[in-house]
């Protein structure tokens, strides 16, 4: 049997990982749109988990709500970096520097 | 199971604004070509419509529909309005701009239209999911907005950085939520605030919840130490994308720290107190500190907008509703007055010379003395200078922070505003007492804008002189 806290744990590693490749990565762009797909990952497999465990559907229509527009924004990411490489001939974040922030 | 159809009514404003908004973006492919202004004057009659729709039905009840996810009352229907009055002065200036640059495009009113719509939704929300979507439209339509430039290698570097740092702040947000969820077993706010309140959460979760939906928040906004992302959008995004952004989405961004703070998690005040009181010092001193090093003026002004944030939430934290009440009023005319900040940067902009430094306005006063009048409106008004209108602003949420017992919070603020008051006159004396290095007139790009930008200038000095009506609405409201 596993239990809530575990669904929860694993949620949370999701979340360290994501948040790791967000702000550790220097590489390249489309990893950080990948740490960012699995950060909604990890809401969704909390939703489920406390779905599941109060008996409640609600959560799991959220989980819907979240994949889809989660598809929108990649979609809409992905069209972003093309325009980074057509620009700048490259998708390296450190090449992501002309402003001074 | 039985399904009942719900009330449309409520949402008419959105559905309609939905609606027009579709239909513009498959009539701008056809007729772009042919009538190329057909797409701006659509989009402002849309804007007047909705108002026109939200003011004929407006009444003082409060109405949920579509099973508790969506409310509207008297908060909702004045933020809407101020939201639709925002964008409509945001397209006006916005047009020229495009003009100037030559890059006139349909897709730039319908993507803020989509916007103004996203914002509608987020000022309705009443459960999770309906705050959720309306801040994805609102945020996808503004990630499109600022790569609008496609040959422009500084707006689609701010278009990533915007995205990445939104994505992630949303997925905060919803981290958030999930733990919120889990805790009370509901998405409703009213619900999930008589859960809180009869004590059956469980705490630890529910602070878990609250500490990431605050840091979600904050990323929004752009409140320290979340705000990285605030000056590097402002200034590589076009001018136009730029004062689109710093302008109407904060109203929706207070609509939802509200709905959220206040209306679903009153009973967890003690949890939320602490961090925004953090959030609101750390803005206000940053904001004013670093902004004094800024030579871009779209900088200045995002550094500015920090500062602002930080005083909007002196009014959250309080935690009252009188203190809502003086945030409500504060975002209102900061959202105004930065219409007419950036307004006035758009207004000087052409082909080839941005107008976005403090060393262009050098000499303003010899060269054109009504604009630079009017800056001087503008820059009083943002210092919190009387008789103008950021002046009351920044009194009443002074006074509701003093009101709830935090007097040392309020000298913080206090010190901080006459810290930024600096940089304010430093583009002042900029105008007045320095020498022009631009050769040749300065004047603004057309006769429409010369209106428009006297027209909200005055509107900060007549609203400073008489303040009561607005701050009424602000208090009535909550």
């Amino acid at each position: 049997m596993i239990a809530l806290s575990d669904y929860l744990l694993f949620g949370a590693v999701l979340f360290m990982i994501s948040m790791a490749g967000i702000f550790l990565n220097r590489k390249n762009v489309i990893v950080l749109l990948m740490s960012i797909e699995l950060l909604l990952l990890a809401v969704n497999t909390n939703l489920v988990a406390f779905s599941h465990y109060l008996n409640d559907v609600t959560g799991q229509i959220f989980v819907f709500f979240i994949l889809t527009v989660a598809a929108a924004e990649a979609a809409i990411g992905l069209a972003i970096i093309v325009l980074v490489f057509r620009n700048r001939k490259s998708i390296n974040v450190d090449d992501l520097g002309s402003l001074k922030g | 199971m039985n399904f009942v159809i719900p009330s449309f009514a409520p949402a008419i404003p959105e559905i309609v604004l939905l609606v027009l908004a579709s239909l513009i973006l498959v009539a701008d492919t056809f007729w772009s070509k042919r009538y190329p202004n057909a797409t701006y004057y659509a989009i402002q009659a849309t804007l007047i419509i909705v108002a026109y729709l939200i003011l004929s039905s407006f009444s003082t009840e409060r109405i949920f529909t579509f099973n508790d996810s969506f409310v509207r009352d008297t908060f909702a229907d004045v933020l809407k309005l101020f939201t639709l009055a925002v964008s409509f002065g945001v397209f006006l200036f916005a047009r020229e701009y495009l003009l100037q640059h030559k890059f006139v495009s349909g897709e730039f009113f319908v993507l803020g239209l989509f916007g103004v719509l996203g914002m509608f939704v987020m000022i309705s929300a009443s459960n999770f999911i309906t705050l959720y979507l309306g801040l994805e439209i609102m945020s996808l339509a503004m990630y499109a907005m600022i790569a609008l430039r496609k040959d422009d290698a500084q707006a689609v570097e701010a278009g990533m950085k915007y995205f990445v740092l939104g994505a992630l702040a949303t997925g905060m947000l919803l981290y958030g939520f999930s733990m919120l969820y889990g805790a009370t077993g509901t998405i409703t706010f009213s619900t999930m605030q008589s859960v809180i309140a009869s004590g059956q959460a469980d705490g630890i979760v529910l602070a878990f919840g609250v500490v990431f939906v605050v840091i979600g928040l904050a990323f929004k906004m752009g409140a320290v130490p979340f705000h990285m992302w605030m000056p590097d959008v402002y200034h590589g995004a076009p001018t136009a994308v730029t004062l689109y952004l710093g302008t109407a989405p904060k109203i929706a961004g207070f609509a939802i720290i509200y709905r959220l703070l206040y209306e679903a998690m009153p009973g967890l005040v003690a949890d939320w107190q602490q961090l925004v009181i953090m959030l609101s010092i750390l803005s206000m001193v940053i904001g004013a500190v670093v902004a004094i090093a800024q030579d871009n003026l779209k900088r200045m002004l995002a550094y500015s907008g920090i500062g602002h944030i930080g005083f909007l939430l002196l009014g959250v934290l309080a935690a009252t509703e009188d203190g809502f009440s003086a945030a409500m009023f504060y975002v209102i005319v900061y959202a105004i007055t930065g219409v007419a900040g950036f307004g006035i940067i758009v207004a000087l902009s052409r082909k080839g010379m941005e107008f976005d430094r403090v060393a262009d306005f050098k000499g303003l006063n010899q060269k054109n003395p009504w604009l630079a009048l009017m800056m001087l409106i503008i820059m009083f008004s943002m210092a919190g200078i009387p008789p103008f209108i950021g002046f009351w602003a920044k009194i009443l949420v002074i006074e509701e922070v003093v009101a709830a017992g935090f007097t040392w919070i309020a000298v913080i603020a206090v010190i901080t505003a006459v810290v930024s008051a600096f940089y304010y006159l430093r583009v002042v004396k900029a105008m007045y007492f320095d020498q022009s290095e631009i050769a040749g007139p300065v004047e603004i790009v057309s006769p429409q804008l010369h209106w428009a930008l006297s027209f909200v200038a005055i509107l900060l000095l007549a609203l400073g002189i008489m303040p009561s009506s607005l701050i009424n609405l602000a208090y009535l409201s909550i």
